[in-house]
């Protein structure tokens, strides 16, 4: 699969936040974006998930998806979609179930995968920060999409989940898959192509 | 399918868990209907007249409760973006998120209905067309309240609000639900069929408008 | 100082009525069946109300201990507002829905004693209005325990709801008879009943209480161990495995 976006233009309020956005994105290949607070990394990454309409230009793959490009993403997100009177299993089976995709795995091992098994029956309100984040990544398991669009993905993260979700990404880019990563931060995986947003000085 | 079921299911397990359930949306249904008698005086016969219209009124305004925080909620906490990403046409995801708090908060008014009855002195014939009205007509009821609340998803305020933009829309509802009652209560009891047929009319429309204005509004509000 | 010092603390709570709690049980069960004798194969029914009497040893009861169990939860609400009292949290929260179930059992009662005595269910009468409104006021304590997660912080929530309906209470009731008066005045202290109605009256408000007492106490042992088990769940969460 390529995913290119070309021409991609974002106004909000007024304000021109980038223009003439392109990439370009092949199997196995991880695009980093940088740039300053307000450059319009995450605006970007909503763009691509299909949340947000471009200003101008377009998203596309190749070759063409069988159903709306976005139930091919994964997104996510500065909130992780976890709803906190629900149990971390109920939240898990929930995606999944509205996922509405075959081949992940199962809940458990997700869980398993992001050192959480022992929470699985916990309400989500009663976890950290952390946890939450690494409960979301399990989602990225538990339903298989090969485009994760990930928006500062280490945040909340301590040093060794940190390392484990390079792991994870790591093994998404060698099974085929395209991840699009906004971050400040250092990535814990090689980047292949990287994509500098704002006219940083 | 499977989907829609989920987002039902979880719509309503979210509503018993951090809401109590139907548990305000009826406190308030029967404070509505307590407080009028203080207002007109405790006349039964005159009660028992007007009680099919308080009781529409009371579920009308118990119906727009909560549907303010319904997509808010899951705007605040992400879930938002992952419903529109989740391989469901929105349409269909704010027709389950409807029809979800229909069952946790509309249902449970409708069984209450003739036990509010009894404080109105209400016939046992009224209180059987009050309840299938109300079961024929709360769904519209809320459907129509579901656009308020994804609107308050792009204007961000809370409370009251939904209510202002709702209720006008709201009034053919309560008009053919209170006109089919009182042709059984106050007869002609064959001038029944007509507002009831509207009624049920106006919940298919409210089937098909709800959703695809929600949707509309969600996706108007997306930032 | 003394006995409320020493019952402040959870853990002595749990084993103090952990030993009261089955004296309570028994003593509920024999009064109501002692009660339930007496009101039914062992008294007549009544000249003028006939069979319908027999609900004289139900209503007021239910009534009484729906009352009864305000007044302990204003005094609870005192002790979360003003001591901080742990216990009176756990008190006004266990005691609310079973407050709701004597008034429920009062309200459908009464209205059962209502239709063949008045013809119909309900009259919006000073005692019957007052009494849904107490209804209610029970329901939205529950509601605020249900809404608002943080226990401690529902407590006080509850509480300054529970003290302002104290004070409004007896407002409302006096107000209420203003606008409308038909229940039958309260009969037992005026000496007004006829005196074999009495031990079955009393046989049962005594297995009301006693009932009331060892729910009371059940549910506030089920909600100290909640409680313990959900701290445990957070710390257990928060240590990594």
């Amino acid at each position: 699969m390529r995913l290119t976006g070309s021409g991609l233009a974002s106004e909000r309020g007024g304000r021109l936040i980038f223009e003439d956005v392109g990439f370009d994105l092949s199997d196995g290949e991880l695009l980093a974006i940088t740039g300053p607070n307000g450059a319009g990394k995450s605006t970007l990454l909503r763009i691509v998930a299909g949340l947000l309409p471009a200003t101008e230009g377009r998203v596309a793959a190749t070759p063409e998806t069988d159903g709306p490009l976005n139930t091919f993403m994964h997104y996510l997100g500065h909130r992780d979609g976890l709803k906190a009177a629900l149990t971390v299993r109920e939240n898990l089976d929930f995606w999944q179930k509205t996922a509405d995709s075959d081949g992940g795995i199962a809940p458990l091992d997700a869980l398993e995968r992001v050192r959480l098994l022992h929470a699985v029956d916990m309400p989500a309100a009663y976890l950290s920060a952390g946890m939450r984040r690494r409960v979301a990544i399990a989602r990225l398991l538990v339903v298989r999409r090969p485009i994760w669009l990930l928006d500062e993905p280490t945040s909340a993260l301590d040093a060794r989940s940190e390392g484990e979700l390079g792991e994870l990404i790591a093994g998404h880019l060698a099974g085929g898959g395209l991840v699009l990563a906004a971050t400040h931060l250092k990535l814990p995986v090689p980047i292949t192509k990287s994509l500098v947003l704002g006219n940083a000085a | 399918m499977k989907a829609f079921l989920a987002i039902v299911r979880q719509t309503i397990t979210v509503s018993f868990r951090s809401g109590g359930g139907p548990l305000v949306g009826l406190i308030f249904f029967l404070s509505v209907v307590i407080v009028v008698p203080f207002g007109v005086g405790p006349d039964l016969n005159l009660l028992s007249r007007i009680g099919p219209a308080i009781i529409w009124i009371g579920a009308l305004l118990a119906t727009l409760l909560g549907l303010d925080r319904l997509f808010q909620d899951d705007r605040d906490d992400g879930s938002l973006d992952q419903l529109q990403m989740a391989g469901l046409p929105l349409e269909f995801v704010v027709l389950a998120k409807a029809a979800g708090h229909w069952i946790a908060t509309g249902l449970p008014l409708v069984i209450a209905a003739p036990v509010f009855g009894l404080f109105l002195n209400l016939s046992t014939a009224a209180m059987g067309v009050l309840v299938l009205t109300l079961l024929v007509g709360t769904p519209a009821l809320t459907l129509i309240g579901v656009i308020g609340g994804a609107l308050m998803v792009a204007i961000r305020r809370g409370g009251m609000l939904v209510a202002v933009l709702v209720l006008p829309f709201a009034i053919p509802v309560l008009i053919f639900g209170v006109l089919a009652v009182s042709a059984i209560v106050v007869g002609p009891a064959d001038s029944f069929g007509l507002p009831f047929m509207l009624l049920c009319a106006t919940t298919l429309l409210a089937i098909v408008v709800g959703p695809v204005a929600g949707a509309g509004a969600i996706r108007a509000g997306r930032e | 100082m003394g006995i409320t010092t020493t019952l402040a603390n959870p853990t002595r709570f749990m084993s103090y009525s952990g030993k009261i709690l089955p004296v309570t049980w028994i003593l509920a069960l024999v009064l109501i069946v002692a009660g339930l004798y007496y009101a039914f194969p062992g008294s007549p029914p009544d000249y003028q109300m006939g069979e319908v009497v027999r609900l004289m040893y139900v209503h007021p009861q239910a009534a009484w201990l729906a009352m009864l169990t305000y007044v302990l939860m204003a005094v609870a609400a005192l002790g979360t507002i003003i001591w901080r009292h742990p216990l009176a949290d756990v008190l006004q929260k266990a005691a609310a829905p079973i407050g709701a179930a004597f008034a429920l059992l009062g309200l459908v009662t009464g209205m059962l004693w209502g239709q063949p005595t008045w013809g119909t269910y309900w009259v919006w009468d000073a005692r019957l209005t007052s009494f849904l409104i107490l209804f209610i006021m029970f329901l939205g304590l529950i509601a605020i325990w249900a809404t608002v997660e943080d226990p401690g912080r529902a407590a006080r929530i509850a509480a300054i709801l529970t003290l302002v309906g104290a004070v409004n209470l007896p407002i409302i009731y006096f107000s209420v008879q203003i606008w409308s008066t038909l229940h039958q005045p309260q009969g037992v202290l005026q000496g007004q009943t006829d005196a074999h109605f009495l031990p079955p009256m009393f046989l049962m408000l005594g297995g009301y209480t006693f009932l009331f007492i060892s729910i009371l106490l059940l549910r506030m042992r089920t909600e100290i161990l909640g409680r313990r088990v959900r701290s445990m769940q957070l710390t257990s969460v928060g240590a990594e495995a």
